[in-house]
């Protein structure tokens, strides 16, 4: 059924505009096609080329269209345009630099990734075959290493907003105790060293936005509540 | 804005795209200590690598009795021995070490009781030279591209590679003597035209499935190393033969993996009859994909699809234990959910077979360097992944060859360059004066043009000539049409306008770029599917049916060759297919059956 829907969308080019200002549209939606957000971004765009966002897969896998839906971070490629209600309110992701529309400057979050050294760390030289693993061991990164770093987790966190630049935020911690977790990784405690800290790790208020927001149904809070538990634990 | 004013910089190697190919050349090159740039549209862990669902292929041998030969063997057969079969040796051969890398990498396969690499059946995976399913492809859960990249790019920070993020390649750079000097290439955040001059140049841009309407691949598989190489001359090996994936979501085009028939899935018809028993008995619903894709559109057009208009077939794994869907099969629930309105749990998957991989591309040898049709090698250029042609795929790509090419020939073509720059201390060759000429005439006519074209009704008009014109099954006579039409299609992205005049992350102009790309992969599709009077692999037309004297269609007497197609002029040449193994013997041509 093709209706009319009504769209408050942020738009900024710093190459025109002196400010950013939301921008009303109305464009033809036909529920057995359209979808997903993303299917009705790529119609409006097809209407005004303008109009600027980043897309790949369009499939929730690539973590490219995060954006602030409705006051909720999500990806566009993931959104029910049937469960969206009207005027939908399309922002970029709160709390990065806007560089023009829906597109952020991601630069603090992916520096907040690398410092938490984002790779097994092992220097025992490797065997001849596979290093080997139990099932069980296996299981303990699952709910971990499918991060899609998207960011709207991080940008959904009032004190990643104050402190990007101290707080590493749910998806580095996330994926920090992602490499904690892996039996095969032997820098544990030079992990938890660097974490230990009142910004890095201890920011984190259990607010849980991140966890309502992931679009992968991850939960970096409980990741952070492991880690914070495995200090406790070598402390004593 | 003339070529002079163009900022220069240096580097040693220049990667162009960062998916799995391009990412684990870059661990070659930084671990060595060249200065390399690696230029990619999108963040690294958002290359199109991160969509491969079911898993990577290697002989290990975990579960059950496995060989590097047979795996050979199964890939000259899948390539329906198209494949060259020293690439094809070299590639299996390597499949263990470059797998077991990854492991030691960080890759986090799931894993057998032993605690070692789980492997599961794949379609067209048999032991013993096509006797009977044996499981080898090793699987993280159904996101071992997922896992993969983010393992690759992981090992990448480690290495301290040097990223141009968002950077979008636009031209080639060649001298007179046709050697490759690097990119001319668009940080798409400010607009700025930068070249890149290189002692070696690594193409690894992905596939081009977006020449097709109904298609798995993401946006950003628009063919742009294709279109590069292409303008600048190099011919493109093989480019009729397009994969259409089996189990795409029905009007979605998502892909479901074949790892869902790996674990135990069947593909129903309307009567309920799981009909790969007639076309293929032995390997069933694990038969090659071109075979698989082929029954399913076979029965939806002799009436026996599914759905209010019988556009498609189910995929069944409603008799599966449902803690084994949501341990192996987890993202498949999810896809389902999200984009068929069903649980796999409790109901099928509708599916359609839906363009997946080009076989095709520019021509490598397997040491990752691009070749002449002569097999003499293009001076400072490389290819590996989805855009090179090894050629290892031949007519018809194995599921989970697709992530171990990249593996192999990613670290190939990385060896290779640092093998000649460091050996042969090769010097920066001067780049001739107008080295920019043609990038910057295409962007200015771009920045000009008025009463032209739309870019997204021309690319939709290009897409859905492709999806008509050379389909699953091809028609002579729409083939023939469908050259003419891809050659009007030609007309309309010469003169493609847009809207958007801004240099900060214009959009518009990324996409209009990317269709200058998309149009030359069309062409090469067009004109070497029409010009090949057999079926092989994927490519099937209606004028050479399964016959005595040409079972399947196929007519090596005259059709055993590669295609080269030449952008000037649209030109055809062939080449022969490379029989002769690195070490064992000849894989001898057969008629092919599951």
């Amino acid at each position: 059924m093709a209706r009319t829907m009504q769209f408050k969308i942020y738009r900024y080019d710093p190459d025109k505009d002196n400010a950013p200002y939301m921008q009303d549209i109305s464009i033809e939606v036909d529920d057995a096609v359209d979808r997903k957000l993303l299917d009705v971004l790529t119609k409006l765009k097809a209407k005004d080329d303008t109009l600027s966002y980043r897309r790949s897969c369009r499939e929730g896998i690539c973590g490219s269209d995060a954006m602030n839906i409705n006051g909720k971070n999500g990806l566009a490629c993931l959104t029910e345009i049937k469960e969206l209600k009207e005027p939908v309110v399309l922002r970029p992701l709160p709390g990065l630099p806007v560089i023009r529309d829906l597109i952020v400057d991601m630069t603090q979050f992916f520096k907040q990734y690398h410092s938490i050294k984002p790779y097994l760390i092992n220097d025992t030289p490797p065997p001849e075959r596979e290093r080997l693993q139990s099932p069980d061991d296996r299981e303990e990164l699952n709910g971990l290493y499918e991060c899609i770093l998207c960011a709207c987790c991080s940008t959904s966190c009032p004190s990643f907003w104050w402190n990007p630049d101290k707080f590493v935020g749910p998806a580095g911690l996330l994926n920090a105790y992602r490499f904690i977790a892996d039996t095969r990784d032997e820098a544990t405690n030079a992990r938890l060293d660097d974490l230990e800290d009142p910004y890095r790790l201890f920011r984190c208020h259990s607010i849980m936005n991140c966890v309502d927001v992931c679009p992968k149904g991850l939960n970096p809070t409980q990741a952070i509540g492991k880690i914070k538990e495995m200090m406790v634990r070598r402390a004593i | 804005m003339s070529t002079l004013k163009i900022p220069v910089r240096k580097f040693d190697a220049v990667i162009v795209g960062a998916g799995g190919a391009g990412l684990r050349a870059a661990i070659q090159l930084s671990e060595s200590g060249l200065k390399t740039a690696v230029l990619s549209k999108v963040f690294p862990t958002r290359s199109h690598t991160v969509a491969a669902q079911g898993g990577v292929s290697a002989s290990l041998g975990n579960s059950e009795e496995d060989h590097w030969h047979w795996h050979m063997y199964d890939t000259v057969k899948g390539s329906d021995w198209l494949g060259d079969q020293d690439a094809i040796e070299y590639m299996c051969r390597k499949a263990p070490e470059v797998v077991v890398e990854l492991e030691h990498f960080g890759m986090p396969f799931d894993r057998t009781d032993e605690g070692k690499i789980y492997q599961r059946p794949f379609g067209g995976h048999m032991s013993n030279f096509g006797e009977k399913p044996v499981r080898r492809a090793c699987a993280a859960a159904d996101r071992t591209g997922h896992a993969m990249l983010h393992a690759l790019y992981q090992r990448n920070v480690r290495a301290n590679t040097q990223f141009f993020v968002e950077w979008m390649a636009l031209d080639l750079i060649r001298d007179e003597t046709g050697q490759v000097l690097g990119v001319i290439a668009l940080e798409m955040e400010t607009g700025e035209v930068v070249a890149f001059h290189a002692k070696a140049t690594i193409f690894a841009t992905g596939g081009a499935g977006r020449i097709f309407y109904s298609s798995t691949n993401a946006f950003i598989n628009t063919g742009d190393g294709l279109g590069m190489a292409a303008r600048a001359g190099i011919a493109l090996e093989d480019m009729e033969f397009w994969q259409f994936h089996p189990t795409g979501v029905a009007g979605a085009g998502v892909l479901i993996t074949e790892g869902v028939r790996g674990e135990g899935g069947i593909l129903r018809n309307s009567d309920n009859e799981r009909f790969m028993e007639r076309y293929a008995p032995n390997a069933k619903d694990l038969a090659s994909r071109d075979i698989v894709s082929r029954a399913m559109v076979t029965e939806i057009n002799e009436g026996r699809g599914c759905g209010p208009n019988k556009d498609y077939v189910l995929l069944d794994i409603t008799h599966l234990d449902p803690a084994t869907i949501m341990k192996r099969l987890p993202g498949i629930r999810e896809i389902s959910i999200q984009f068929a309105g069903i649980d796999p749990i409790k109901a099928p998957i509708p599916v359609v077979p839906t363009c997946h991989y080009q076989m095709g591309g520019i021509p490598t040898n397997y040491r990752g360097e691009v070749v002449n049709q002569d097999g003499s090698v293009v001076k400072g250029f490389y290819a590996a992944g989805e855009v090179a042609c090894a050629s290892v795929h031949g007519a018809n790509r194995l599921g989970t060859n697709s992530l171990l090419d990249l593996l192999v020939f990613g670290k190939s073509s990385g060896d290779s360059v640092v093998e000649a720059i460091k050996q042969n201390n090769v010097a920066h060759k001067d780049l001739p004066e107008n080295f920019a000429d043609l990038t910057m005439a295409r962007l200015n006519r771009l920045e000009t043009q008025t009463d032209g074209s739309s870019v997204n009704e021309t690319r939709l008009e290009l897409q859905r000539t492709m999806q008509k014109h050379c389909g699953v099954f091809r028609f002579k006579d729409m083939m023939v049409d469908g050259v003419a039409k891809i050659l009007e299609v030609e007309k309309l992205v010469a003169k493609t306008e847009i809207k958007d005049k801004s240099k900060v992350w214009n959009t518009a102009r990324v996409e209009a770029l990317e269709l200058d790309n998309l149009i030359e992969v069309a062409k090469a599709t067009m004109i070497s599917a029409e010009a090949r009077k057999e079926s092989r692999g994927a490519h099937v037309r209606d004028d050479a049916p399964d016959s005595e004297a040409f079972p399947n269609g196929r007519n090596d007497a005259e059709w055993h060759k590669h295609s080269l197609w030449h952008r000037e002029g649209n030109k055809l040449s062939y080449k022969p297919v490379n029989m002769t193994p690195l070490s064992v013997e000849t894989i001898a041509l057969k008629t092919r059956s599951y």
